[in-house]
């Protein structure tokens, strides 16, 4: 496996470098946004796992998002645990969302799945805004601490860990893709029954993708309260994160995982800049403008349309 | 009948809401036979082997595979114990290629393991059927006889012990038929049961020991294949009073 020695050293060298960042680069802002990018790469990944590999179009992300998010508020105010100690909580409760909503929905295709996922998102929204120990709608306060051992501040230490989950998740979908799950899962997405009559426990293989794909949707809100400081289910449940999770893998590409390490990249520093020197108010405007632009010249995304490009020219 | 029985439908019921698909069938395949499955359009056969493959369940009747009842079991657990099927219509992985379409049951359905081994068995399977040539291919792109063969050749990927065929013949010219023929003969010769769906008397009468005659949900007559196509009620079935 040379192909995976390289891979797994070019992963090691990414966290290697973002650690080194957090000490050279002295403009917070920097982290900040990378911060967004970086989850949104998690997202985008995450999603990808079931929409991509698997044929299942999930626009709950946004439910699975938000319900890392609280798990990390509710057990925090319950234990007073630090951060890290809560990850894996956030980590567990996300990925059993996602397994038992698989368990109700998958047996849906197409526009049905897609719709089921919608409603799960908007039941949890409602759920929470009604769950007083979390703040209900008025929100919930965390105080971010000042510093954090190793890191210049505790700021430059939440775009790490985001880095290292998206080094984590990244590994994850490459690791599905080449084994013999991701060829299931590809069996799966082509077509179910004649996968079944291949013998591939077509419900057993999707359920493991909904429950992973559920899992690294929840880590990545996991931190969000200590990023923002202030969480409510209006912002945790955002549009946002269910279009961008949808959007980045097809701009980037679905077949493999880099597809969408290049469509968060793409999209997610696009709006960060536009965030900047325009208005966030763009961001989806932008999001839906660039999508569009591939699913009619592109469908294949980045990833796809750099490879056909390639090809002809090798030729 | 059924101790010998390498498939043993008892007495399968089928309905569709008030629609009643099959009507108590039953039917045994031995090890290694060759088996004609015909009947008039909407009579029941591809829902037969429905039920016998596990896309669906029988309502009422027992399926035996080998002694073992396996009415219930999902059809993955069918096709891991030796029940394989092709689609009358070809349902290839469109998004692969046709190596990676005999990967899938080579690993799920046979239980093989090492990519390399994989790889090695799907080319040997490939060849077999002649498509060694498409190994890279796009299944999705092959021509209509060639996606049945990739069919068939991912049918016989997951080492099957009866090998059921959806009328893998239907709209090929007459020389693509027998090369079809000749695949089936050589995998029966292999030890495969073959269960044969077809409308081409040409081709299912030559090429099955028995042939069992379904209409309206009912096997009506079962038998040598020339005697079969002697029967009244099969002529009736076939064209009316």
């Amino acid at each position: 496996m040379r192909g995976g020695a390289r891979f797994h050293a070019g992963a090691a060298a990414v966290l290697a470098l973002g650690y080194a960042a957090t000490h050279l680069v002295g403009n917070e802002y920097y982290f900040f946004a990378g911060y967004t990018v970086l989850q949104y790469v998690v997202l985008a990944t995450a999603w990808n796992i079931l929409g991509g590999y698997t044929g299942y179009v999930n626009f709950g992300a946004a439910g699975f998002f938000a319900v890392g998010a609280y798990t990390v508020v509710a057990l925090g105010k319950l234990t007073g645990w630090p951060l890290p100690a809560l990850l894996p909580a956030a980590a567990v409760v996300s990925g059993l969302l996602g397994l038992a909503a698989g368990w109700l929905t998958l047996r849906l295709r197409g526009v049905y799945f897609a719709i089921a996922t919608l409603a799960l998102a908007i039941v949890l929204e409602t759920a929470v805004t009604n769950w007083d120990y979390v703040g209900g709608a008025a929100g919930a306060f965390v105080v971010r601490p000042r510093e954090a051992p190793l890191f210049t501040s505790y700021v430059a230490w939440l775009f790490w860990l985001m880095l290292a989950l998206a080094v984590l998740a990244v590994c994850a979908a490459r690791a599905v893709e080449t084994s013999r799950l991701g060829r299931g899962l590809a069996a799966v997405r082509d077509d179910e029954q004649a996968a079944e009559s291949a013998g591939v426990p077509t419900l057993r293989l999707k359920l493991a993708a909904a429950g992973l794909s559920g899992m690294l949707m929840g880590l990545a809100g996991a931190p969000l309260v200590y990023y923002t400081s202030y969480i409510d289910p209006l912002s945790a449940f955002n549009l946002e994160y269910a279009v961008n999770s949808v959007a980045m893998p097809m701009i980037g590409g679905t077949a493999t995982w880099l597809g969408p390490v290049v469509g968060a990249v793409l999209i997610g520093s696009l709006q960060q800049a536009a965030t900047v020197t325009i208005s966030s108010e763009l961001n989806l405007l932008i999001v839906g403008a660039v999508l569009i632009v591939f699913v009619v010249a592109a469908p294949e995304g980045v990833v796809g349309l750099a490879r056909r490009l390639l090809a002809r020219r090798r030729r | 009948m059924s101790g010998g029985a390498l498939v043993s439908i008892e007495g399968v019921t089928k309905r569709f809401g008030g629609f009643v698909a099959l009507d108590g069938v039953s039917l045994a395949i031995a090890p290694g036979e060759r088996v004609g499955l015909i009947g008039p359009n909407g009579s029941g056969k591809t829902t037969l082997i429905n039920c016998v493959g596990g896309a669906l369940n029988a309502d009422a009747g027992r399926v035996l595979f080998d002694g073992r009842d396996v009415t219930r079991l999902p059809a993955h657990r069918r096709a891991r114990l030796g029940i394989a099927r092709s689609f009358q219509i070809p349902r290839p992985f469109a998004g692969m290629t046709c190596l990676e379409n005999l990967a899938v049951p080579l690993e799920y359905a046979a239980g093989m393991r090492g990519r390399a081994a994989v790889e090695r068995e799907a080319r040997a399977v490939l060849e077999s059927v002649g498509l060694d040539a498409r190994a890279a291919d796009g299944a999705g792109a092959l021509t209509q006889v060639d996606m049945r063969k990739l069919e068939l050749a991912r049918a016989l990927a997951a080492r099957p012990r009866v090998l059921i065929v959806d009328e893998a013949m239907a709209g090929l010219a007459p020389a693509e038929v027998d090369d079809i023929l000749a695949l089936l003969r050589r995998f029966n010769d292999d030890g495969i049961a073959i269960v044969m769906i077809e409308h081409i008397m040409r081709a299912v009468m030559g090429f099955s020991e028995r042939v069992a005659v379904l209409d309206a949900g009912r096997l009506i007559a079962e038998g040598a294949p020339g005697a079969v196509m002697r029967s009244p009620d099969v002529e009736r079935a076939y064209l009316g009073e």
